[in-house]
C-alpha cells in the first residue's frame, strides 16, 4: 500500500498536526514515510503545502510527482484547487468549505465550490461548523482528517491511537475533543461517499 | 536501533551530537536554522556543555568555529547559502590554515528561492576554497556524512563543506542512529603553532600543501562510500546524479532499476576514475544536479567539443529552479504526468505581515511622513519587514543583502538623494548594519535610519536577537548624537506623534536613528503560550 498526500492550507492552519497524526499511524504499522514541509518566509499568512508519502515499500522522492497524488487534503477551499495538477485521475480532494480570507482579491466562494465539485472524487465539508458541534473550532483540522480517514488505507482505530499519542501531553480533554472531531469528520465522509 | 523520524537539518544535528561535537555556531537562516535549534533543545547537549548560542552573523560564527577547531575540538558552523557570502573570508582562508579538531561547514542552498534572494550554489565555494564537499542524497546519508566528515576533516586537517538544499533540510524521513556516541575531543593545540598564521611566506607553504592534498581528496572521492557507480546495460546514456536528485531519478523507475549506468555523487571533488569510466563506456552523459550546472559545465568544457553532455545547459533540464521527478522524467524521455489544470480563478496568496505586527504601524507612519516627497527613497533589508514591499504597504524600494539598507541609503545620499531612509530590523542591524552606520556617522551622511526593534529574529522563527536591549547604546557608542536617537512605539494611537518625530528627523541634515520598538506579535503569543504550558 502507498498513499501520496498533498496537505494544503494557509500558514498556521495546522497541516503539520494532520501530517504528524497520519505519519505516526503509518510508522506504527512499519511503513516508510517521507514528508516535505515549508518553513520560513512562506509561513507568514501565505499558502503552505506539505508532501506526505507513506508506503510499505521504499520511497524515493521527497516530492510527489505531478498527476500522481492519491489525495489532496486541504484546510481551505481555495488552497485545495492550487494543487490539482498533483492529483491522479482516481485521486480524492478532501476540502474544508470555510474560506480563510486574508487577501483583497479572494475569489467568489460559490465559484470555488463549483470548481471543487468538478473534481470527480471529492468531499467538501464545513469543518469549523462540525468542529464547533464537536466542542471547539480548534479541532477543525482533525475534522478534515476524519473525512479523509476512509481513503487512507488504514483502519480507523490507527488514527485514534495516533491522536492519543500526538496529544498525549495536552490532557484527556484535548484528546477527547479531537477524537470526537475525528469521528464527526469520518461520519460526514461516510454519508457522502 | 529504532529509526528516528528527522528533518534533514535534525539528522545533521543529531549526527553532530553523536559524533563528539563540542560546539555549533550559526546565525539563523532558512533553511538551515533547525540544525542549531535541535542542538539548543537537546538535553544531551546541555549536559555535555556543548556550545550552541547564536552568533551575531555568519562570519563571527565561522571564525568562532575555526577557533574551536584550532583548540582541537569538533565543531560545526551552519548557515544558509547567502550566509556563506558573509562568512566567505574566513571560510576560504580556513582552507589555507587548515583545521585541527574536525570542522564541518554546513551551507543550505535554496533552489527556486523559497525563502531567499538568489539560488547560488554553495558547491562553487567548496571548489573555490579547494575543500572537499559532501552532498547528502537522503536524511540517512546526511546523518552518516557528518561522522565521515569529522573523520575526514581530522585526517586531512582540512575543513569540510556540507551542502544541502531546502528539500533535504526540510524533509523528514527515517534515520538510524549509530549505537555508540563518540566522546568529545580533548583540548589539543595544533602540532604546528604557525599553521594558523597566514603571513605570506607561511600561507604560500600552506597553499602548496592544500594543492598537494587535493589529489588525495580526489582519490578519497573515488573510494568514498557516498560515491557509487551502478552499472546498467544500456550504455547509450550514462547518468551522473548529485545529492537529492538521485531520488528523483529513482522515482521514475518503480522497480528502482535504472537501465543506464548511473554515477551517484555525494562527495566532491568528483571521483575522477568513476567519471572516466562513464566517459569511456557511454555515448553521452546526462547530468542531473540541483542548483547550478556545476558538474555539467566541468565535464562539457567551455567549447563543448569534448564529451557529449546533456543537462541544464542544453535545455534537457531547466536552467534554473529546483528539480522534481517530472522534470527528470522528461529529461529521460519518459512521459510526463499531470493532474487537473489549476482553475483560472485561483489567485496567489503571498506571505504577509501578521495582523497586529508592529512593522505595519511603522510603515504607515513612514509612508505618510514621506508622502510629500518623490517616491523611491526607502532602502530596506532582510527580514519580515521586507514584506513591506508588497501591497498594501509598498513602502520600501530595496532588499539586497543583510545590512545593505544603511549603506545604500548613505550612497544614495552621497549622490544627492536627500533625504534617504534606511529600514532595518534589530537583528539585521547587529548582523551587518553597525559597520555601515559608522561609515555614515564619519561622513555625517544626511540619512534617517529606522531600526525596527521587535526584540527578536522574527522571520526565521523568533530566535534571540544578539543586540537585545543594547540597540541605542550601540548607536550612541558609534557616535550617533543622542538628540537624534528617537525611540517610539509603533501603535495606531501614536500615529500622528510618530509621523511628527519622523518629520523632525528627516529634516535633520545628519545621521539620525529612529527606533520603533514593540515586541513581535508572534513572539508575544509564543511567550504567553509557554507561560501557560509551564503552569
Amino acid at each position: 500500500m502507498k498513499k501520496d498526500i498533498i496537505l494544503a492550507g494557509v500558514g498556521g492552519q495546522g497541516i503539520i498536526s494532520i501530517a504528524s497524526i497520519i505519519g505516526y499511524a503509518a510508522l506504527e504499522q512499519g511503513m516508510f514515510l517521507k514528508q516535505s514541509e515549508v518553513h520560513g518566509m512562506s509561513q507568514r499568512g501565505g499558502d503552505v503545502m506539505s508532501n506526505l508519502r507513506i508506503s510499505h515499500n521504499h520511497i524515493a522522492s521527497d516530492l510527489i510527482p505531478f498527476g500522481q497524488a492519491d489525495m489532496i487534503i486541504s484546510i481551505e477551499p481555495l488552497e485545495s484547487l492550487r494543487y490539482l495538477p498533483y492529483l491522479s485521475k482516481e485521486g480524492w480532494v478532501i476540502s474544508n468549505t470555510r474560506p480563510f480570507n486574508n487577501i483583497p482579491n479572494y475569489p467568489d466562494l460559490d465559484k470555488i465550490m463549483g470548481e471543487i465539485a468538478k473534481v470527480p472524487h471529492h468531499i467538501a465539508l464545513d469543518a469549523e461548523a462540525i468542529a464547533k458541534e464537536a466542542g471547539s473550532t480548534k479541532a477543525a483540522n482533525i475534522v478534515i482528517l476524519g473525512a479523509a480517514a476512509p481513503f487512507l488505507g488504514m483502519t480507523y482505530e490507527k488514527f485514534e491511537d495516533a491522536i492519543r499519542f500526538i496529544f498525549r501531553h495536552k490532557g484527556d480533554k484535548v484528546i477527547d475533543l479531537n477524537l470526537v472531531a475525528l469521528k464527526a469528520g469520518r461520519d460526514f465522509a461516510d454519508r457522502h461517499i | 536501533m529504532q529509526k528516528l523520524l528527522l528533518l534533514g537539518d535534525e539528522a545533521i544535528a543529531q549526527a553532530a551530537l553523536d559524533a563528539g561535537l563540542s560546539g555549533i555556531y550559526a546565525y539563523p537562516g532558512t533553511p538551515s536554522t533547525e540544525i542549531t535549534e535541535f542542538v539548543q533543545k537537546s538535553k544531551f547537549a546541555r549536559e555535555n556543555h556543548i556550545h550552541s548560542n547564536w552568533s551575531t552573523n555568519e562570519k563571527t560564527a565561522m571564525e568562532s568555529a575555526l577557533g574551536m577547531s584550532y583548540a582541537g575540538k569538533r565543531t560545526m558552523v551552519c548557515m544558509k547559502h547567502v550566509g556563506l557570502n558573509v562568512a566567505a573570508d574566513p571560510f576560504i582562508n580556513s582552507a589555507i590554515t587548515g583545521a585541527n579538531g574536525g570542522l564541518i561547514v554546513v551551507s543550505a542552498d535554496d533552489p527556486s528561492m523559497h525563502s531567499s534572494q538568489n539560488e547560488q550554489d554553495s558547491r562553487f565555494y567548496g571548489k573555490f576554497a579547494l575543500v572537499p564537499i559532501l552532498e547528502p542524497g537522503d536524511q540517512q546519508e546526511a546523518y552518516d556524512m557528518v561522522h565521515y566528515g569529522f573523520d575526514f576533516s581530522e585526517k586531512f586537517k582540512v575543513p569540510v563543506l556540507m551542502r544541502i538544499t531546502t528539500r533535504m533540510a526540510h524533509s523528514r524521513s527515517g534515520v538510524a542512529r549509530r549505537g555508540e556516541i563518540r566522546k568529545q575531543n580533548e583540548l589539543k593545540m595544533p602540532s604546528d603553532l604557525r599553521q594558523f598564521v597566514l603571513l605570506p611566506n607561511i600561507a604560500r607553504t600552506r597553499y602548496k600543501n592544500l594543492l598537494r592534498d587535493h589529489s588525495s581528496f580526489i582519490a578519497e572521492s573515488d573510494a568514498s562510500p557516498f560515491n557509487s557507480y551502478i552499472d546498467g546495460s544500456d550504455k547509450s546514456l550514462g547518468i551522473i546524479v548529485c545529492g537529492i536528485a538521485y531520488n528523483y531519478l529513482l522515482e521514475n523507475f518503480p522497480d528502482r532499476i535504472v537501465p543506464h549506468p548511473v554515477l551517484k555523487i555525494g562527495q566532491y571533488p568528483l571521483p575522477r576514475k568513476m567519471v572516466e569510466k562513464m566517459a569511456d563506456e557511454c555515448r553521452e552523459i546526462l547530468v542531473i544536479e540541483d542548483g547550478y550546472p556545476m558538474v555539467e559545465e566541468l565535464l562539457k568544457g567551455y567549447l563543448g567539443r569534448g564529451l557529449k553532455v546533456k543537462g541544464r545547459l542544453d535545455g534537457t533540464l531547466p536552467r534554473d529552479g529546483e528539480l522534481n521527478p517530472n522534470l527528470v522524467a522528461v529529461a529521460l524521455g519518459k512521459p510526463d504526468t499531470y493532474g487537473l489544470p489549476i482553475p483560472d480563478l485561483v489567485v496567489n496568496r503571498p506571505p504577509s505581515l501578521c495582523s497586529g505586527c508592529p512593522h505595519i504601524d511603522s510603515y504607515y507612519a513612514l509612508s505618510e511622513t514621506l508622502s510629500e516627497l518623490s517616491n523611491g527613497r526607502v532602502f530596506s533589508d532582510i527580514g519580515c519587514y521586507t514584506l513591506g514591499a508588497l501591497k498594501p504597504y509598498e513602502a520600501i524600494n530595496s532588499c539586497v543583502d543583510m545590512g545593505a539598507s544603511i549603506t545604500m541609503a548613505k550612497g544614495a545620499a552621497d549622490a544627492g538623494l536627500i533625504p534617504s531612509v534606511a529600514v532595518i530590523g534589530d537583528s539585521t542591524f547587529t548582523h551587518s548594519g553597525m559597520t555601515g552606520l559608522l561609515d555614515a556617522i564619519n561622513d555625517k551622511s544626511p540619512i534617517t535610519i529606522m531600526i525596527l526593534d521587535n526584540g527578536t529574529t522574527a522571520m526565521t522563527g523568533g530566535q534571540d536577537s544578539p543586540g537585545f536591549g543594547k540597540i541605542e547604546e550601540i548607536c550612541k557608542g558609534l557616535g550617533v548624537e543622542e538628540a537624534h536617537i528617537r525611540i517610539l512605539k509603533p501603535l495606531k494611537k501614536y500615529h500622528d506623534e510618530n509621523v511628527a518625530i519622523m518629520k523632525e528627523e528627516l529634516a535633520y541634515h545628519g545621521v539620525s536613528v529612529i527606533i520603533p520598538r514593540r515586541e513581535c506579535i508572534v513572539a508575544i503569543d509564543k511567550r504567553i503560550r509557554d507561560k501557560f504550558k509551564n503552569k
